[in-house]
């Protein structure tokens, strides 16, 4: 455990010695800054239900910019050499990259606070969506930088796996839009795999556990898959 | 543990269809620093990666201080330092950040970890570039920093790539230097193009050739081993021709071959003299030189050096494997 948080912690400091993490969070706050504020006033309602519906979508297409590097460029540059051959395990160092960008996260998430917060000064402001909308944003996001994490771990080069991680995370995101077009069956079938569904419920204040179960299988799955990505490398 | 540090056995690395590495068997004691040698491809860097348990062999199986690859890889990588080929380090790091972070993964904390950076810092003199990023350093510098990273857990086994590559003649005779110093009280193994190194450095040497270990001996006994001892006479040319010199030193009674040599300065001419055995020449040569009233004016005894047999053992004609 002591070596999966040393390697968190390195990676999470190494993010604030190079441009890539600050402009991701920069222009992800800029557009929710912009979505939000532009509706807000026109639906006369003290709700931070605007922003959830805009940040779960912005992060989908934003968050494949952090993981993008996390074992892709390790590879590149060959210090994934140094790092496996120190007394870890890979799976030891799947769990430390993953927990560093999650921390980041954690500082993003935190940093938007300040949206409800000012909701709140503007009315009366339900607490409890906000909570649990939060922990879709969590969940979801979670699942958004695991996959991330994965597509990292298929390739030496940061922008294929920024383009694989986007692909498969929009994926992810759209698959409940298009449901009119399809029979029953396969429509609730897609629903449910689709992030946006699982995460809208909680942003209206609902938490299932179904939900929760759903984004926690697809970070185990996910993981598990980079874990015999890099384990793979000793055998090829 | 016995005094063996490294027992790889039969070690086959196969990439695809390519084998990269096939039966290479070796040992290496404690205390011995072994040189690695082989041109590119020789499969040096894969039995270094198999060492360090970063890829598995696809046969046989090798043990470090008596741990196994393949049943206990952590304990392996305790025992080892190593260095791989161009030193990747993360740039982005200062250097004091990147040798406490590996010093943590390698399991020091507190007190310890700081006693052990004071330690590796002087040894390595990283002392002056210790608040520095990393990606500032100049190539000799960030040898130091992957130097002190593979010491800073007082590693038994040191696996050092290609340690000196890339570095101009200053900073590759200081890393030299600083190697010999670890050296004394480690095991190590490295690998190298340059022969002149090896022999400074290392008391043995490994030769490998198109994957396979084609000698295993001191640089010495290796030169000794293979080479006869030759002579050159250098001569004033004073009109003779080189037919009529070959012809003078022809009559030394041990000479097997006397063959003009191309290098001389103009107006002379270099003759090679090689023996039947291992006779000394020199004063045959002299002799012969003299009732031709030729005038020598430099006569050198030459073994076959390292490069020579360098060159023989992984050419491919003449590689027994030992």
């Amino acid at each position: 455990m002591r070596s999966v948080l040393t390697i968190a912690g390195r990676q999470f400091r190494s993010y604030f010695n190079g441009p890539v993490a600050y402009i991701v969070i920069c222009i992800i706050l800029l557009t929710l800054g912009f979505f939000f504020w532009k509706t807000f006033f026109l639906f006369g309602r003290a709700s931070a239900r605007e922003m959830f519906r805009w940040l779960g979508l912005i992060l989908v297409f934003s968050l494949p910019a952090l993981t993008m590097g996390l074992l892709a460029e390790e590879k590149r540059t060959g210090t994934i050499e140094l790092l496996i051959t120190m007394p870890v395990t890979e799976a030891q160092v799947i769990l430390g990259k993953f927990l560093g960008v999650l921390g980041l996260y954690a500082v993003l998430l935190a940093l938007t606070i300040s949206y409800p917060l000012s909701v709140s000064t503007l009315g009366d402001l339900d607490w409890g969506p906000v909570w649990s909308g939060y922990l879709g944003l969590v969940l979801q996001g979670s699942a958004v930088l695991a996959i991330g994490l994965m597509a990292s771990s298929w390739t030496s080069n940061q922008l294929i796996a920024l383009f694989v991680a986007l692909t498969l995370s929009v994926f992810f995101w759209v698959l409940d839009k298009f449901l009119a077009l399809l029979p029953t069956n396969a429509a609730s079938a897609l629903q449910w795999l689709s992030f946006d569904y699982h995460f809208q419920s909680m942003a209206r204040g609902v938490i299932d556990l179904r939900d929760v179960l759903f984004f926690v299988s697809v970070v185990v799955f996910a993981l598990a898959v980079a874990f015999r990505a890099l384990e793979a490398r000793r055998w090829s | 543990m016995s005094d063996v540090m490294i027992d790889a056995r039969d070690l086959t690395k196969q990439y695809g269809t390519v084998a990269a590495l096939k039966n290479a068997s070796f040992q290496v004691n404690r205390g011995e620093v072994v040189g690695f040698l082989g041109p590119n491809g020789a499969g040096k860097t894969t039995t270094m990666k198999i060492l360090t348990c970063f890829i598995a062999p696809s046969g046989g199986t090798a043990q470090v201080g008596g741990a196994d690859i393949f049943e206990d890889p952590i304990a392996v990588r305790e025992l080892i330092g190593y260095l791989p080929e161009n030193t990747p380090l993360y740039t982005e790091m200062l250097v004091l950040e990147y040798l406490q972070f590996v010093g943590k993964m390698r399991g020091l904390r507190g007190a310890g970890l700081d006693a052990r950076l004071r330690r590796v810092v002087e040894e390595t003199s990283l002392g002056e570039v210790i608040g520095k990023s990393i990606g500032e350093l100049s190539k000799g510098f960030r040898q130091r920093v992957g130097l002190a990273q593979a010491l800073i857990h007082e590693p038994p086994v040191l696996i050092l790539d290609e340690p000196m590559s890339g570095l101009d003649p200053n900073q590759a005779s200081e890393i030299r230097e600083l190697i010999r110093e670890i050296g004394r009280e480690r095991t190590i193994i490295l690998s190298t193009h340059n022969l002149a190194e090896v022999r400074v450095t290392c008391g043995r040497v490994l030769i490998i050739s198109q994957g396979q270990l084609v000698a295993d001996d001191t640089p010495d006994e290796l030169a000794a081993r293979a080479g006869k001892p030759r002579f050159i006479a250098t001569l004033k040319q004073n009109g003779h021709s080189a037919s009529e010199i070959r012809e003078v030193f022809s009559v030394i009674g041990d000479a097997q071959s006397v063959k003009e040599q191309a290098g001389g300065a103009p107006g002379e001419l270099l003759v090679e003299v090689v023996p039947k055995g291992n006779q000394d020449l020199r004063a045959d040569i002299f002799q012969a030189a003299v009732s031709a009233k030729l005038v020598l004016l430099g006569l050198e005894q030459r073994g076959e050096n390292l490069e020579d047999i360098f060159r023989q053992l992984t050419t491919g004609n003449g590689g027994a494997s030992s």
